[in-house]
């Protein structure tokens, strides 16, 4: 009996988080479901929208250049994986598995920069892309390349990277040697193909923290061709003031790429082995 | 092992991620520091140094210190929050229940959603005709100007940032409470114990490194808070709401006031610091094998 109770409280409990952490999102899509003719202010207010309308969204898509974002959001997220992929797994390489000169001053100094926060240094982030012309413009290349260069790798990266080379056997790169591979192919061949896992791991958590970066390109984008999805979201506010209906349908719109990524890699996130490999 | 590598093979692997690295952190940083010496507000092309007139006129500015104020308010609301929730969440999602996938998937939610959409998201619950209100007034409350009264407009933009900081802190307790032994548990049922006292007397002190960890971890993303207050408040109304991340954005991007939004960062960068030094030294040795 005592069990069955405690069972339903947590149940109770769980069900009320849960409907707690959706419930924005449900009345943003009430509201962009509601026609005109349905006052969206109406006290009691109704979840069901009695005047049920696809016009916001068609009225949204057809005003904000929503797909363009989406590409622009596709571009910057990709290139900024690429490229801390990469990068991560290049450095993590010697400073797992290489003796050099100077070895332990790289490690600490990159173990600083994960305590310099980025708000803190943002101006001269901005001055300095302003001087490598990395900005838009000069012209949407630059503008691509400006917004992801800060991101392009990190500390993060590079310790986690770090830590899956250290759990390989050094007898595979020894039988890699004696088979005659050269250093870039025990790197690329031998270890690389080893730590997929872990790549996949930075590759999803880069991508959400790429896709949902809002502070740096508000800061550099001047241009409306050039906005990621968080930066033309925003500005929907100010195009449409006070019509929420467009304003909740531009919105969900939106969220709806990001949730298939969620959804389809959802292990990766809820799985809990996870632990260390989220950001702080 | 004998070396397999040449000389300077460490050197070129490690070359792009730290000219990077250099490009885009150190120099920024050691640049922070000298702008927050100088003076461009006469002259934005030609600075002038003018020592720590900066950080004089910060300490004698009370905008600073209602951000500070604010930035700390922040903190003491946010952190105890995030630290306690998501484990008592996690607690009962370490149980052999129906629906935990749909649980997790739902509480975790939030984090994956840009901030900007819930920002809107919430902006819409808190609007003054809006849903919040409306469940105010049927509990028999005045309405809350809640992104518009300066007695609760901070308050109102905490409350979106616990709400998505809830599932990620969730996940990190989940992760930790797997290694719970089971025994202990067995032990505590076979005593009789309740809910409450078997989790305060086993769990808790079990886990204290993670919440630990979480506790670090929230004050210094609460310390870094941007976007919620761009979106909903732009720090307002009276400066209500503005926390140092977003001055410093105000002063150095709106006021082009370079040198004093850098003694300012100057300022941040020093707190920052020393929550992520704790943090590396007490909870993330193992990450990084120090």
């Amino acid at each position: 009996m005592k069990k069955i109770l405690g069972k339903i409280g947590t149940h109770s409990i769980l069900i009320l988080v849960s409907i707690l952490s959706i419930f924005p999102f449900l009345w943003l899509i009430s509201t962009s479901l509601k026609g005109a003719g349905e006052n969206i202010f109406a006290y009691p207010p109704v979840l069901i929208p009695q005047d049920f309308t696809l016009e916001n969204y068609a009225g949204v898509w057809n005003r904000v250049n929503l797909l363009g974002y989406f590409i622009n959001s596709m571009i910057v997220a990709a290139g900024t994986v690429i490229l801390n992929l990469i990068l991560s797994s290049l450095a993590a390489y010697p400073l797992a598995r290489m003796e050099f000169r100077g070895k332990k001053i790289t490690f600490f100094a990159i173990l600083a920069t994960i305590m310099i926060p980025f708000q803190a240094i943002m101006l001269p982030v901005y001055l300095i892309t302003i001087k490598l012309h990395l900005i838009d413009t000069v012209n949407n290349t630059a503008g691509y390349i400006g917004l992801i260069m800060p991101f392009a790798v990190s500390a993060f990266g590079i310790f986690l990277m770090r830590q899956a080379f250290l759990g390989i056997p050094r007898e595979m790169e020894e039988a890699a040697i004696v088979d005659g591979c050269n250093v870039f192919q025990i790197f690329w061949r031998v270890l690389l193909p080893m730590v997929k896992p872990s790549l996949a791991v930075l590759a999803i958590f880069t991508f959400i923290g790429s896709w949902g970066e809002f502070l740096w390109p508000s800061i550099v984008l001047t241009k409306e061709s050039l906005y990621t999805l968080p930066v033309g979201v925003n500005n929907l506010q100010g195009m449409f003031s006070s019509n929420w209906r467009f304003i909740a349908a531009g919105s969900i719109i939106s969220i709806i790429p990001i949730i298939i990524f969620f959804l389809a890699m959802q292990k990766y996130f809820i799985s809990g082995e996870n632990e260390g490999a989220v950001k702080g | 092992m004998f070396k397999y590598y040449g000389k300077y093979v460490p050197y070129l692997f490690l070359l792009p991620a730290v000219l990077l690295l250099v490009v885009f952190f150190f120099i920024p940083f050691f640049q922070t520091i000298v702008l927050s010496f100088q003076d461009y507000s006469n002259d934005i092309y030609n600075a002038s140094y003018v020592g720590l007139q900066n950080y004089i006129e910060l300490f004698k500015n009370p905008i600073f210190y209602k951000v500070l104020l604010n930035t700390f308010i922040y903190l003491i609301v946010a952190v105890p929050i995030l630290a306690t929730i998501p484990l008592f969440l996690a607690v009962l999602l370490n149980q052999q229940i129906r629906g935990i996938t749909l649980y997790k998937i739902l509480i975790y939610l939030p984090v994956i959603v840009s901030i900007v959409v819930a920002a809107i998201a919430f902006k819409w619950l808190y609007a003054d005709q809006g849903i919040l209100n409306y469940v105010c007034q049927s509990l028999g409350f005045p309405s809350i100007g809640w992104l518009t009264d300066p007695k609760w407009a901070i308050y109102s933009v905490i409350i979106v940032t616990i709400w998505k900081g809830i599932g990620y802190y969730m996940m990190i307790y989940l992760a930790a409470l797997m290694s719970v032994p089971k025994e202990l548990y067995e032990a505590c049922d076979i005593d009789g114990a309740n809910f409450l006292t078997k989790h305060l007397n086993v769990t808790v002190p079990y886990i204290m490194p993670t919440i630990a960890l979480v506790v670090t971890i929230s004050s210094i993303s609460a310390m870094k808070v941007f976007a919620e207050i761009y979106v909903m408040t732009k720090g307002g109304p009276l400066n209500s709401s503005k926390t140092i991340v977003y001055y410093i954005y105000e002063r150095a991007f709106e006021n082009l006031d370079l040198g004093y939004a850098s003694a300012m960062a100057v300022v941040l960068l020093i707190i920052v610091m020393i929550f992520s030094l704790i943090n590396i030294l007490c909870f993330e040795r193992n990450k990084y094998r120090l």
